[in-house]
């Protein structure tokens, strides 16, 4: 129910939601748990295993049990926790995990029979027969066990990514965030104040607390005030810092459209790279519950979640509430709840020498032992030196002392310690280089001690980063000690919940105990204890006390297990943002794709490039018909196709033929100005990396190629060799890939097309390069061919490229050549028996491919050692071979080779095929392979073997050059 | 004869105009990469001298009227917006790139938040100051940024890509437009 | 993570690939005997603590990196450009 005069929320803005279908109304500012509890709405889910109903536990991001779906026009996001989702006009929310509906749930079968199903239940009652596991036990298992729900869509959100750069870095901004923030602010530190709620003010607001003064909400409101005016500080509302990383990188998760209805190009989350010189974790602390039986029931919460409901949204959770507590921080929720006039029916401390409350009887030295009501909590029973005491409630409010949010500390392997006197784990100091934890986060509790270590921090701080703290006077606040005797569990009948997420009992613990998982790591494991969605915010410290207690070892001696990030489950699509579909690369498109889209082509990608697959002509109903012609066009007339997407990288210098060299099997220093040679590039270890020509244009000049799929892997190992073993020579090389658009022009009538219109009739020897003028631009030809028919390849500027292939293309089609695309291309050179990527594949040498002879025997280069020790050469290689066979039935690329009569097993496997296509000129199918000893098996007929594609043949093996195979054609 | 029609990296793109941002297309313009051989920085001073402008430090531009010498790597500038001039071959490689980048000028008041959301390098004024020439990623995409006047900046990246690089800065600048019209 | 590249200053770990130990700028001799080469190749330690590899600066100015860094602690104790190093002539 809403308290009148209480809360931040903003009563003049209501909104209506749906909630299972049925709308409500709350206010903005309201979350969709606080709304839900002002609508007396409290059962808000089922749980994980047992489906038994639940609330609300708390009022923040470590909610275990109120998560929903939510469910957008673009979206369903399942395991929303209520209590972070803001509520906005036509939210739409279902709740999750139950069936036909929450009231009634058909699983809650399960919670009847528990015993069954208590921690590793499945590991021992699914093990037979072991064939049922995959299909029958695994999904009814997640069927009955589960979480909310996904759409089965794409989501079509708009996500953000960002990056961001600071000095310091203020997680939280309750008193000591805000503290640290004035204070490094004041003093011109570049600052970043993150906080994981929509208001500024952390335990400030949900408490509210007096600071200097006046209500802690003024004091709040004018710290803002003066932040926000500030140039140097920056406040990220709505923004989880999720984790922490190496050199002062920290993740953060900022929610910006989800508390607003969708709207255009509003993203719904940004994930922020954070990058800080110094941050400071003023993250607070989280209460922890206490094991008591039947714990779990809704209206039972954490103590802490009743004041901050009532004093940030103005709601009270019932109407009849006590409390259960073993601290003194839980009497403030009792007096706030008296103040507003709800009645509080008793306290019950655990601790025997527990103060008196006005307003309320307490229970001193008392305990809950049971509780009861089916959907929503009705009464509870204390037990009181031996008496048992009945009270009537409708919502209990439990604190089992709190534990300080460190998990940010333990990211980088930090492990923190525990402190006795606060029966609590407390950050280790430095455990994160440049971190410093400070107030409720470091074990601080009081406010005053809060501000003052948020100041503290922020001087330290300042002092690393050199820069003169501005005087800051600490506002008066209540220092109160913080007063606790350890509760963990309570012993009796029933089941006491730890993990409320993922349904573990202190009977699960104990269990794990009893069959010998009783290290901390493997009891997680064996109980699932802290897996879930909230990863055991409020339970981990309570379970391993109950392990600790279980194996009759101290809490320090049990250790406890790490955190990782994120702090808060964090959305792929948020981490991946502007990755999804072409995002995921940058495309690249030649000067002729627009030229080749209007004639119809297909494009495929090639690396990141985009290029024409084949040109459809009318009355082509396959690719095979267009690509089989384009082939015939090339061998017959004349083709044009862009091979701009090879790698071109300009080498320059007294050392440039020195250079290639080096990194060239074979020599470049002998390459007369104006040809072309044939390069065969080797790794280190002997295997080949790349292949391409390179063309010497003038005395210091080369110009070398690689292939479109290997062009940066070339550019990277160029600038290794040589900042690594020859940065003192005069070479110097730069990509110029994208300078210049570059045409083959091939086939008999290649000659023909060039003359009508170059300036000057071509004139170049095969491997011939010159400067070129055409329509009054300077660029270059070089006679070499990829077809194996007279081939030339001109290149010009890159700006001139369109207006070239148009032309080339027309000027080809008056005299029945044209456009060929990637699929003739790759029939053209499987026929001529050149090698691509498909062949050199990073497992072959030079020896396999049968270019041993092209390593220099008269200086050194990369690869030469390696490529000549034993084992890389020699009869028991696999060497290329061709493969050809004759009728329909195709070779395909993958499959392996068999000599005839072995047996077909792996290990029989005398090879395998890298490239085949139907050759329209020779009509036969060919391929290229790799055949052990294969150079001596030409004539060979060997077994083809795919059971993926079902095809079992048996081919020939032949030289893999199929056409022309003494170059006439090539040098016509 | 042919006549051959040059283009731009984006056709003909019309400017777009978010919120206070704008992204257009720059004109091409003369851009030559200056690559020094070991031991030649003096013989390049000398051929720069006359021009107005000295060999960059790393991450800055050196610039005398039309022409600018952006710093590209080590012992690399490029130089842009005028011809190359005659350069000892001994001296450094000289090597044409007027076509082998796209030229985007990015601009207007919190343009370094939009370009954020791809770039991790701190942008803000006060970190890059007007004068810088940085080599950094734009998302997946290797880029120049240059910082030349305040509230703009001028990118450089590989022609091919210009298409992909245009798509990712609109659609940060109709986020950011987004955020600021939220609270609307 | 970051790594600051001597010329372009500190830069995100995004920017930079990843090559392996530092062994692989001491070349052998090309006459050297198949171990040196197999050293050379193929033989690493892995120690936990200081470290030295190579990050190439791909993203950004194309440079390769000399890092100097703790496996245990991460931090970065060094880092320097491959090609101010000292060749050693063969």
């Amino acid at each position: 129910m809403r308290i009148g005069g209480k809360g931040l929320i903003d009563r003049t803005k209501p909104v209506k939601f749906l909630f299972d279908g049925r709308a409500y109304g709350g206010y903005r500012g309201d979350t969709l748990a606080s709304a839900l509890l002002a609508n007396d709405v409290r059962l808000m889910g089922r749980s994980f295993k047992y489906h038994r109903p639940r609330g609300v536990l708390t009022a923040g991001s470590e909610e275990p049990n109120a998560l929903v779906e939510i469910i957008g026009t673009k979206n369903q996001t399942p395991n929303v926790r209520a209590t972070v989702q803001e509520v906005f006009e036509g939210l739409n929310a279902r709740s999750q995990n139950r069936w036909p509906s929450l009231r009634f749930d058909a699983l809650g079968i399960n919670d009847a029979v528990s015993p069954f199903l208590s921690a590793g239940f499945y590991y021992k009652t699914f093990m037979w027969p072991r064939a049922f596991w995959e299909r029958i036990y695994e999904p009814l298992i997640r069927r009955a066990a589960g979480l909310g729900s996904l759409s089965g869509r794409h989501d079509e959100g708009l996500y953000e990514k960002a990056y961001a750069f600071c000095d310091l870095l203020v997680i939280g901004s309750g008193p000591t965030g805000l503290m640290a923030a004035l204070t490094a602010a004041r003093s011109g530190a570049d600052v970043i104040l993150a906080d994981e709620e929509a208001r500024l003010g952390g335990r400030v607001l949900a408490d509210d607390i007096m600071v200097g003064g006046k209500p802690g909400s003024d004091w709040v409101a004018e710290v803002k005030a003066e932040l926000t005016a500030l140039p140097n500080v920056r406040i990220m509302t709505r923004t989880t810092v999720t984790g922490a990383y190496d050199h002062g990188t920290y993740g953060a998760l900022e929610r910006v459209g989800l508390h607003l209805r969708a709207r255009a190009n509003l993203p719904r989350e940004c994930f922020w790279r954070i990058v800080a010189k110094r941050a400071i974790l003023a993250s607070g602390a989280l209460e922890r519950g206490i094991a008591f039986p039947m714990n779990d029931r809704p209206g039972i919460m954490m103590a802490g979640a009743l004041r901050s409901y009532l004093n940030i949204y103005g709601v009270a959770p019932a109407k009849r509430v006590t409390i259960f507590a073993n601290n003194d921080s839980a009497r403030a929720s009792a007096r706030a709840m008296i103040k507003a006039g709800v009645t509080v029916a008793a306290i019950i401390d655990s601790r025997a020498d527990a103060p008196m409350e006005d307003g309320t009887i307490v229970h001193a030295g008392a305990q809950v032992t049971t509780t009861r009501g089916r959907l929503a909590l009705r009464e509870i029973t204390v037990r009181k030196g031996g008496e048992d005491i009945l009270i009537e409630t409708d919502c209990l409010g439990v604190s089992g002392g709190w534990n300080p949010t460190l998990h940010l500390t333990c990211h980088m392997n930090g492990r923190p310690s525990w402190c006795e006197e606060r029966a609590a784990f407390v950050p280790q100091p430095g455990a994160v280089p440049g971190l410093f934890a400070a107030g409720a986060a470091n074990g601080t509790f009081s406010t005053h001690g809060c501000l003052a270590a948020g100041h503290a921090a922020a001087l330290a701080a300042l002092s690393d980063l050199e820069l003169r703290p501005a005087s800051v006077m600490l506002p008066e606040a209540e220092d109160a000690p913080y007063r606790i005797a350890a509760l963990w569990a309570v012993a009796g009948k029933g089941r006491a919940w730890l993990d409320l997420g993922n349904d573990v009992t202190t009977k699960d613990v104990a269990l794990s105990a009893q069959e010998n998982f009783s290290s901390v790591e493997h009891m997680k494991r064996y109980t699932t204890q802290g897996m879930a969605p909230d990863q055991g915010k409020s339970s981990n410290v309570a379970a391993l006390a109950v392990l600790a207690d279980a194996t009759g070892r101290s809490i320090p001696e049990t250790g406890t297990t790490t955190y990782r990030p994120p702090f808060v489950p964090v959305s792929i699509a948020a981490l991946g943002a502007g990755g999804r579909g072409t995002g995921f690369a940058p495309q690249r498109f030649l000067t002729s794709d627009q030229a080749s889209r209007d004639r119809g082509a297909p494009m495929i990608e090639a690396g990141l490039w985009y290029r024409p697959s084949y040109f459809p002509k009318p009355g082509e109903a396959t690719w095979r018909e267009s690509c089989d012609r384009e082939v015939m066009m090339v061998r017959e007339t004349v083709g044009v196709a862009d091979v701009s997407t090879l790698g071109k990288i300009d080498i320059q210098g007294a050392d440039a033929a020195r250079f290639l060299d080096f990194v060239y099997s074979n020599m470049f220093s002998t390459l007369p100005v104006g040809r072309v040679r044939y390069g065969l590039m080797l790794r280190e270890d002997g295997f080949v990396l790349d292949d391409g020509t390179t063309a010497r244009l003038g005395e210091q000049r080369y110009l070398m190629t690689t292939t479109t799929a290997a062009a940066g892997l070339v550019m990277r190992h160029l600038d290794f060799v040589h900042q690594a073993f020859c940065a003192d020579w005069q070479v110097r090389f730069i990509s110029v890939t994208e300078a210049w658009a570059q045409f083959a022009v091939a086939g008999p009538q290649a000659r023909v097309l060039l003359n009508s219109m170059l300036d000057e009739p071509v004139d170049l020897p095969f491997m011939g390069c010159a400067p070129l003028r055409i329509g009054g631009v300077e660029g270059r030809i070089f006679r070499i061919s990829f077809s194996g028919e007279e081939g030339y390849e001109v290149a010009v500027p890159t700006r001139y490229g369109e207006a070239l292939f148009r032309d080339l293309v027309a000027r080809a089609e008056t005299i029945g050549g044209g456009p060929y695309g990637m699929e003739a291309l790759n029939v053209l050179r499987i026929e001529k028996g050149f090698i691509t990527h498909a062949e050199i594949h990073g497992r072959v040498t030079a020896f396999d491919i049968g270019m041993n002879k092209m390593i220099s025997a008269k200086k050194d280069c990369i690869g030469k050692a390696g490529a000549l020790r034993p084992g890389l050469v020699g009869p028991e290689r696999e060497q290329m071979v061709g493969l050809r066979v004759s009728g329909d039935k195709g070779l395909v690329a993958g499959a392996h080779l068999f000599t005839h009569g072995d047996a077909i097993s792996r290990v029989a496997s005398q090879g395998y095929v890298t490239s085949v296509c139907w050759s329209p000129m020779l009509n036969q199918w060919l391929g290229l392979g790799f055949l052990k000893n294969g150079r001596a098996r030409h004539g060979e007929k060997v077994r083809l073997v795919d059971h993926m594609r079902d095809v079992d043949l048996i081919c020939e093996v032949c030289d893999p050059v199929f056409h022309d195979p003494n170059g006439e054609k090539l040098r016509a | 004869m042919p006549e051959l029609i040059a283009k731009s990296p984006l056709g003909t793109r019309s400017p777009l105009t978010i919120g206070l941002l704008r992204l257009s297309e720059a004109p091409i313009m003369p851009m030559t990469s200056i690559a020094v051989f070991p031991g030649h920085d003096k013989a390049i001073a000398k051929v720069l001298k006359p021009m107005g402008l000295a060999f960059p430090a790393p991450n800055m531009i050196s610039q005398k009227g039309e022409a600018f010498l952006a710093w590209t790597g080590r012992d690399q500038a490029f130089l842009l917006g005028v011809a190359a001039p005659m350069i000892p071959a001994s001296a450094a490689a000289v090597t044409d790139q007027s076509d082998a980048w796209a030229g985007l000028i990015f601009e207007g008041p919190g343009a370094h938040d939009a370009l954020m959301r791809w770039v991790p390098i701190d942008l803000r004024p006060e970190r890059f100051a007007i004068g810088s020439a940085i080599r950094a990623p734009i998302y997946h995409m290797q880029a120049i940024i240059l910082r030349l006047t305040a509230n703009r900046f001028d990118l450089l990246v590989f022609r091919s890509m210009a298409r992909t690089a245009w798509h990712e800065i609109e659609l940060a600048m109709m986020t950011i437009e987004a955020r600021s019209q939220r609270s609307k | 993570m970051r790594l600051s590249c001597p010329l372009c200053g500190p830069r995100d770990r995004r920017e930079f690939y990843y090559y392996g130990s530092d062994d692989y700028l001491n070349r052998p001799a090309p006459d050297a005997q198949p171990e040196a080469w197999d050293d050379y190749l193929h033989l690493r330690d892995n120690p936990a603590g200081e470290l030295k590899d190579l990050w190439y600066h791909e993203l950004g100015c194309g440079q390769w990196l000399r890092v100097t860094r703790n496996t245990v602690t991460h931090e970065v104790l060094q880092t320097e450009l491959v090609a101010d190093r000292k060749v050693i002539r063969r």
